[in-house]
């Protein structure tokens, strides 16, 4: 199925984005992430083209910096780098082997002495990409630090949605899960509340943060309820690898309370969309059946809009300095 | 050098007696010989200080102070952590026991003290209440009391088991020495690194809830109830923990409670952009959190101020914020920074100075810490009208882990005498 980009979205495509790094989505104005959405709707015509090639990073060097392994994040980063025509690198490093904080920064330094223009970091350690942003002189972007933010996932994520639905004012999107140890329900609330969109959480009262309500949402700790005349719903992987203890009783218990099932998602609204960001447990937080339900989820679909946004960032964070380039060669 | 020093046309502060007069301190060698408005002085063998009307005080006796010997003199040497407290008006500083080794044993304290003999200040030592802070056994408790051990403490981790607990304050009991316990149930506080919150939502950190510091406290509490021993919660710093502890007061537990500076001065917010150099343990509260604190300072709840100078290299300081160690110095700031609560007419001078000269004295039985005559001459000679602005590089600490770079204060100490020595001379530095 193809769905067409809004029709508003080309006069923003040639404006410099007023930001050195993209660290995450809080403190992002809605006309911002309005631009990213449009320069990424562009891009998601691009890439499905036969030639999917663009050179406008031509020249320009990408790290894709992992402490954390992500193979699904880090090559679509580094498809996106490539059909823009930059050199991207990857080097992938385990926090076991980093423990020591100022191996990251020394890596930093390393790393910035060998000239990169994009610096994408995924670290485990909530602000750690923020503290490394300050001791480099690239741009730099976050791909998912700790439990903080994962900011291209909720560009994505409302990329699908706006392409899907043409907007993401008014419109009810749930998040359902994990919250308290996922950056994407940060990303995705700040996001999603700036947008005008109406965000309800859901989950069981130990995985909903400490005074989330502040952020602008409701929470719920029955589904069904939460569910109801929901446009949208996200779920979220259960993060059993950073939670020390029991969150819930039994992973079955869980998936009767939180798994969406067609049960549950009976009382969404006919069309609400289903999300996940991947890699999904199914039978944990989603029924396999409802997962590959192509009618309701647009999971796959996500996986191309990452592609495309990744894209948009990547040339939004380097205008300035290829106008530079351009200037200084006039 | 003679053996009479007379401090003319001070103001002379004494938290312990009340006393807030223009007046003559006299000091014979080591002791405070005279105190009045126009004493008689000897005509030899006596140095006049002119003090030009600005503020005569029992130097500052700091109860919470870690160091870097043994084991760490890359954070702070002894000469070091002393030149910084003479700077602050520090004369006493009581030192923690999480160094490497643990001090935990007579032999490690008396090797402490003794590399201590040497520094600007007065060096206190309290050995830890369990072997290695490990809160399985406890330490020679009894052998350092009849030492002359004053206070015990594990430092910044606080003993969880119950039943130790119970047996320690029992122990206890017969030596009369005080238990000070870091407030912070373990199971609650383990895997977090600051404030559990709104703040440490938006950050994605794990949070620490103020329940962890308020249920420990509970649970001393109840077990004191039954045994009686002298108990100083290190720093209370949350609404609910200072209920809790004027409950215990009216019903006449021997218990006091301190702060540190940071917990009055600063809300968790100071930690925003994952500022490290904020990080401390019990971690920065909420600003409602915050006020409490300072209400429970005005109203004596709160009877010591610390600086918990606890000097991190930047090394450890300069990760990511949950890898970060939690510390910040305070030595030298600690007075200027506590003076808000005088300028932003939360307490008066006085009740500001005695949180940090006659009420530690009292817990810890201590000589100093009072303007009287036949008190050792520890004193501190501040004007707390001076403005200025903090600047981590000017200070003496090795570390600059000060949380306060940059701050506007107004108080500063122009002269620190330990003993009758002058230790520090702002004018002469």
């Amino acid at each position: 199925m193809s769905h067409a980009a809004p029709s508003s979205s080309l006069a923003t495509n040639n404006l410099p984005f007023p930001h050195r790094h993209l660290l995450g989505i809080e403190g992002l104005k809605e006309r911002e992430i309005t631009q990213i959405l449009d320069v990424a709707d562009m891009y998601v015509e691009q890439n499905r083209q036969t030639n999917k090639k663009k050179n406008i990073l031509q020249g320009l060097t990408q790290i894709n910096l992992f402490f954390e392994n992500s193979t699904r994040t880090r090559m679509s980063f580094e498809l996106a780098g490539k059909r823009l025509g930059a050199d991207v690198i990857n080097m992938s490093t385990s926090t076991s082997s980093l423990k020591k904080g100022e191996t990251l920064l020394d890596t930093a330094l390393t790393l910035n002495a060998m000239k990169p223009d994009l610096l994408v970091v995924r670290h485990g350690q909530s602000g750690a990409v923020n503290l490394l942003s300050q001791k480099v002189s690239c741009a730099v972007l976050n791909a998912g630090d700790g439990r903080h933010e994962h900011p291209t996932q909720a560009l994505l994520d409302a990329l699908t949605i706006r392409r899907r639905k043409g907007r993401l004012a008014r419109l009810t999107v749930a998040i359902c899960g994990d919250i308290a140890h996922s950056r994407v329900a940060r990303s995705n609330i700040y996001l999603l509340t700036t947008m005008g969109a109406r965000v309800r959480l859901i989950g069981p009262p130990t995985l909903i943060p400490a005074r989330v309500e502040r952020l602008g949402v409701e929470v719920f700790y029955d589904m069904k309820e939460g569910l109801k005349d929901c446009d949208i719903i996200m779920m979220l992987r259960v993060q059993t690898e950073r939670m020390q203890g029991g969150y819930f009783p039994s992973i079955s218990e869980f998936f009767t309370l939180y798994g969406l099932d067609y049960d549950k998602l009976s009382v969404a609204k006919d069309d609400a969309l289903i999300m996940h960001p991947g890699p999904m447990n199914r039978g944990v937080e989603i029924d396999a059946a409802v997962a590959d339900d192509l009618t309701r989820s647009v999971i796959q679909e996500q996986v191309e809009m990452g592609v495309a946004v990744r894209m948009a960032c990547l040339d939004l964070l380097t205008r300035e300095k290829r106008n530079q380039v351009q200037e200084a060669g006039k | 050098m003679t053996r009479y020093t007379l401090y003319d046309n001070a103001r002379l502060l004494d938290p312990a007696s009340g006393l807030d007069r223009l007046g003559q301190l006299l000091v014979d060698s080591k002791i405070i010989a005279a105190i009045g408005e126009k004493l008689t002085v000897p005509k030899d063998d006596i140095t006049i200080i002119d003090c030009q009307g600005k503020c005569l005080a029992p130097g500052l006796i700091d109860m919470r102070v870690f160091i870097g010997i043994p084991g760490a003199d890359y954070r702070d040497t002894i000469q070091n952590t002393g030149d910084a407290a003479a700077f602050g008006g520090v004369t006493t500083v009581c030192v923690q026991p999480v160094t490497s080794p643990i001090i935990d044993d007579l032999a490690r304290v008396e090797y402490v003290m003794s590399r201590t003999r040497q520094a600007k200040v007065r060096f206190l030592t309290f050995p830890a209440l369990t072997k290695q802070l490990k809160g399985k056994e406890m330490t020679e408790i009894g052998l350092m009391s009849r030492a002359g051990i004053k206070a015990f403490t594990d430092g910044n981790v606080s003993i969880p088991d119950a039943t130790l607990m119970r047996r320690i304050l029992k122990y206890m009991s017969y030596f009369d020495g005080l238990v000070i316990q870091h407030l912070a149930e373990p199971s609650l506080s383990a895997n977090g690194c600051m404030n559990d919150g709104e703040l440490a939502t938006r950050l994605g950190l794990p949070g620490i809830p103020t329940e962890a510091e308020t249920i420990m406290l509970e649970r001393d509490i109840r077990l004191l109830k039954k045994i009686g021993t002298r108990y100083h919660a290190s720093q209370i710093t949350c609404q609910d923990s200072i209920e809790v502890m004027r409950a215990a007061k009216v019903s006449g537990l021997r218990i006091t409670a301190g702060v540190a500076v940071p917990h009055f001065a600063l809300n968790e917010f100071a930690i925003e952009d994952y500022r490290t150099f904020a990080k401390v343990s019990p971690p920065l509260r909420s600003e409602d959190d915050r006020v409490a604190v300072v209400e429970a300072l005005k109203d004596g709840i709160i009877d010591v101020i610390v600086s918990g100078h606890d000097p991190e290299d930047p090394e450890n300081k300069r990760v990511p914020f949950e890898q970060a160690e939690a510390g910040v110095i305070g030595l030298e700031t600690m007075l200027p920074v506590a003076l808000e609560l005088y300028h932003n007419g939360h307490l008066s001078l006085l009740e500001v100075l005695a949180k940090m000269t006659c009420n530690p004295a009292r817990i810890l039985g201590l000589e100093t810490g009072v303007l009287a005559e036949g008190a050792p001459a520890d004193l501190c000679l501040f004007d707390p009208d001076t403005p200025y602005k903090i600047d981590a590089d000017n200070l003496i600490s090795i570390t600059k882990n000060t949380p306060f770079d940059g701050r506007p204060v107004q108080g500063r100490v122009l002269r620190t005498v330990v003993g009758g020595q002058t230790v520090f001379d702002y004018n002469a530095a």
